[in-house]
């Protein structure tokens, strides 16, 4: 069958260089995939084509791009699943980095924010003659997370990202994960005030793009919140980013207004969480609330409790009393 | 001028093992790549890593024996040795590392069995073993800081005379050309499966350093040892791992038959790699296949074997071809996995250093996949290449760093040698439309070589394979590079790897040719049977200044275990 297909080009080389779109025919058949279909596209039209791609069988990482805009590894997605109607797709670099040349993109930030979880065991030490005990089930949990193959693809679609670069990224994150769900890691503590910091684990609002897009089944978003609880458990909601702190009691608060009324309270939330006297910070909302009112996105003042809300309270005080239990 | 005592082109397992063990004696030390670390194809090794650990009852010169006996007797025993003793600690050193290896009940490092071997040695992480220890390398490296020239291909080793001062390279996001200077170079740059078509290689593996070192001089060695693994994908022959059936899969045709009865009653589907894909071939020949393909066969694993032990290839089966390995058997064939021969290194990567005398190129040590040491003769063992690239990376690091603390850097004119290359380049865009697209060329050659030197081979199919190269070489000149910008040309790199892998094939050829026994994955129909008589040595070939091919054999290093005839 016949597939089109458009490709968002860019090349630095000229003069004024602006991004267009280019389409090409390219005869595919049942089973071809993306990737199969990009490279006949550059090796029988039209060579100048450029994109990263290495195994074809979604080992290397190399080819996160978007298609019909949502981030893939072209080599792992067929083409029949995305043909529209009239035989088209869409394929353009993958977002929040830089493009280079038409689908490969500047990936410096990725292995930057790679970096800067202090991405290497941090076993005790001396080290034992022979190998560190640990049990199965733990390196079993692991393979699921070392799975990531680092192609971006979370990245690429991280709402978080796209308004604040700083944020780590769930890349980033998920191998941060590795190392403190790794029990031969002894430097649980350290690492988890680490992410406790501005742009780590309590920025991601939990959209759950990069759960949806990750080709290889990690879940970066799952990791995060994993990180989340092992923060709170280790009791490190401090940290120089106030941020942090906030994070903790907001789910602390949370918790406390959704068993007490059934429902959440936004205002509430957000009061109880900066703290009643925090006066700074509640009158830095304003704004917020201002923007709010004027989109008619402002909660409603008033959150009566719902209809039979005590049996949501005996749920929360089961839930506590499971959890005393499960402390001692 | 960039320049750096020891530089390591190639970021797989042996590159990354290479600047490693260098960085953390703190030498001046940088590694470079044409892909990201984590991209290189050390990444597509599933089933695992092999290992003699006496505390787990083995015995490295057990290893060593299944080793050498895999090689068909083509390996050199003392290689052999070093790389099976020191399998154990380097095993170690991974696992300290940082390795999520699959363990025991009681948390050791846990094995699964693999071909060719009568102990289960092989050290695993599910079906990712390559990933999972690729990664944990690239975190090392990260750790301490390595300088990785990124996405720079490297097109040229400076040479004066016999010695090796560094290499020529593109920076391939601003097209640049740049000379780097070191005092030791290593080549970690993989293997050349490229040369065929199907192949389980990337699209990277290119044989470029064998190429590059080549054309400065180095011998080649055992070039016509290509394996063909058993089971590759219907299609794009993307491999499916031994690991499958190491964990119990059956081969079965068209009839039903596990057809390994007929070839290798005792090891059955777990024979050697060259004595199962023959098995297949045969089958596949008398017509018991369907499509040109036999069966794997994993069933009867049950859902949550596979799910926990192989589902890569679980997902790549469902990806490429439809297929549900837990409920229907899955179409394989022999294709191009691994290439034995490479640029001859001695035990510590000096290519190559008898008593003091540099034979090859001096400066200059390979490691990897593109080295021959040789420790894989005629047939690797599958889990012996990823031991391979560690045990020889780090070796060839500390005998770099050796040899860079005893030399200094060599004397070259960093204009010339980037104006030479850039000129080069600028023929290739200079050619006109009325030439072979790259991937055409490439195409042909890979087909032609497939024909020529597939699993049996002949002396009229070998030279009509070895015409048809020299003939593209021709083609070659006039090769159409439609891209002609210059930040991040893919189109020029693939010429640039075309005409190294060019190189790799030519010599394949003339090495097959010339072997006139069958060895190995070397099995001609013509001469079918060893001939340890006149042939327990290795052919070397060397360029010539005028482009001819020079040969040159070597005795086969045996130390303790004498040819015998090889049964499974
Ligand atoms: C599908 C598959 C499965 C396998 N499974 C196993 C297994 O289970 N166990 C096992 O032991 N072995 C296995 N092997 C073999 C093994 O994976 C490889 O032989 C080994 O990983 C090669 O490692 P390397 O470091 O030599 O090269 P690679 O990992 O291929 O790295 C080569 C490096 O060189 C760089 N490079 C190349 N050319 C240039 C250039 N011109 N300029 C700059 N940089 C360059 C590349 O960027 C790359 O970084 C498998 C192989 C394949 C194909
Ligand atoms: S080409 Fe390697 S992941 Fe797609």
């Amino acid at each position: 069958m016949q597939a089109n297909v458009s490709v968002r080009r860019f090349n630095p080389d000229e003069e004024d260089p602006k991004s267009y779109d280019q389409e090409y025919q390219v005869e595919v058949d049942e089973n071809f995939t993306v990737l199969d279909t990009l490279i006949k596209v550059r090796e029988e039209i039209d060579g100048s084509l450029a994109l990263r791609c290495s195994c074809r069988a979604s080992i290397c990482g190399s080819c996160a791009i978007r298609v019909n805009g949502h981030a893939v590894l072209a080599c792992k997605t067929r083409v029949s699943e995305h043909l529209s109607e009239d035989g088209s797709f869409r394929v353009e670099p993958a977002g929040n980095q830089p493009v280079i040349k038409d689908l490969v993109v500047d990936m410096n930030p990725f292995w930057d924010k790679l970096r800067a979880v202090e991405p290497y065991m941090q076993p005790s030490m001396p080290e034992p003659e022979a190998e560190y005990l640990a049990p199965n089930d733990v390196m079993l949990h692991l393979v699921d997370v070392m799975g990531c193959i680092m192609c971006g693809a979370c990245v690429s679609d991280c709402t978080v990202l796209e308004i604040d670069k700083n944020f780590l990224g769930p890349a980033a994150l998920a191998k941060a994960y590795r190392f403190v769900a790794d029990t031969r890691d002894v430097e649980d503590d350290k690492r988890l005030k680490m992410y406790n910091e501005y742009g780590g684990m309590w920025d991601c609002t939990r959209c759950g793009e990069c759960v949806t897009v990750c080709p290889k089944g990690v879940a970066p978003m799952e990791r995060i919140m994993a990180l989340r609880e092992k923060a709170i458990e280790a009791k490190i909601p401090t940290g120089s980013y106030d941020g942090a702190a906030y994070g903790y009691r907001h789910s602390l608060v949370f918790e406390d207004i959704v068993s007490h009324n059934g429902r959440l309270d936004e205002t509430k939330l957000v009061i109880k969480t900066l703290g009643m006297f925090n006066l700074p910070k509640l009158i830095g909302l304003i704004p917020v609330a201002m923007n709010a009112a004027f989109r008619r996105k402002m909660p409603p003042l008033l959150h009566p409790a719902i209809p039979g809300v005590g049996q949501v309270r005996r749920i929360a005080s089961r839930i506590n009393a499971i959890k005393k239990e499960a402390a001692k | 001028m960039y320049s750096h005592d020891v530089l390591v082109l190639g970021a797989g397992l042996a590159g990354m093992r290479a600047a490693l063990e260098a960085a953390k004696t703190g030498a001046n030390v940088a590694m470079l790549s044409k892909v990201y670390p984590v991209r290189s194809h050390s990444n597509a090794a599933q089933g695992g890593i092999n290992a003699a650990l006496t505390d787990r009852g083995d015995d490295w010169t057990d290893h060593a024996y299944d080793t050498v006996k895999g090689s068909d007797f083509l390996g050199d025993q003392d290689a052999i040795e070093v790389m099976c003793r020191e399998a154990g600690q380097e095993l170690i050193n991974l696992e300290h590392m940082g390795v999520i290896f699959n363990r025991d009940e009681e948390g050791h490092l846990g094995t699964r069995a693999f071909g060719g071997q009568r102990k289960a040695r092989t050290f695993f992480v599910a079906d990712i073993t390559g990933q999972a220890i690729l990664h944990v390398m690239f975190e090392q490296i990260l750790k301490y800081n390595v300088r990785v020239y990124d996405e720079w291909y490297a097109t040229t080793l400076i040479m004066d005379g016999n010695r090796c001062g560094g290499v020529v390279a593109m920076e391939m996001r601003t097209g640049d050309i740049h000379a780097i200077q070191a005092k030791a170079t290593i080549l970690a740059t993989g293997g050349s499966g490229r040369v065929f078509e199907p192949s389980t290689n990337a699209l990277i593996c290119s044989g470029d350093g064998m190429s590059l070192a080549y054309r400065a001089g180095a011998p080649l060695m055992d070039m016509e040892m290509v394996q063909y693994h058993p089971t590759t994908l219907k299609g794009s022959g993307v491999l499916l791992t031994e690991g499958a059936r190491g964990e119990g899969a059956y081969l079965i045709n068209t009839k039903g038959e596990r057809f390994m009865e007929k070839y290798a009653p005792n090891m059955m589907e777990l024979a050697s790699r060259d004595v199962v894909s023959r098995a297949e071939t045969i089958e596949i020949n008398e017509g018991n296949d369907i499509d040109g393909c036999v069966l794997l066969d994993c069933r009867h694993l049950g859902t949550a074997k596979i799910m926990e032990r192989l589902s890569y290839i679980h997902e790549i089966s469902l990806d490429l071809v439809g297929v549900d390995i837990t409920k229907d058997p899955v179409p394989i064939r022999p294709g191009v996995h691994y290439q034995m021969g490479g640029i001859k290194t001695d035990i510590d990567g000096r290519c190559w250093d008898p008593n003091g005398a540099w034979k090859g190129v001096e400066g200059l040590f390979a490691a990897g996949e593109t080295a021959c040491v040789s420790v894989h003769g005629g047939n690797r063992l599958g889990a012996n290449s990823l031991l391979d690239t560690v045990i020889f990376g780090r070796r060839s690091a500390i005998g770099a760093m050796d040899y860079a603390s005893q030399n200094s850097h060599l004397n070259f004119s960093e204009n010339d040698w980037v104006n030479g290359e850039k000129a080069k380049l600028q023929g290739f865009l200079d050619n006109d439309a009325s030439g072979d697209l790259v991937a055409k060329l490439r195409m042909d050659m890979a087909v032609a070589m497939d024909k020529g030197l597939g699993v049996y081979r002949t002396e009229d199919g070998m030279q009509e394979a070895l015409q048809a190269v020299q003939g593209m070489r021709e083609r070659f000149k006039k090769v159409v590079v439609q891209d002609k910008g210059k930040s991040f040309n893919t189109n020029l790199i693939f010429a640039l790897e075309l005409g190294c892998m060019l190189d790799c094939a030519e010599t394949i050829a003339i090495g097959g040719i010339e072997r006139k026994e069958s060895r190995g994955a070397h099995s001609r129909t013509d001469y079918d049977k060893r001939d340890d008589e006149n042939w327990m040595k290795h052919i070397l070939l060397r360029q010539g200044d005028g482009g001819e091919v020079t040969k040159e054999y070597m005795p086969i290093v045996v130390t303790q275990w004498q040819p015998e005839e090889r049964k499974y």
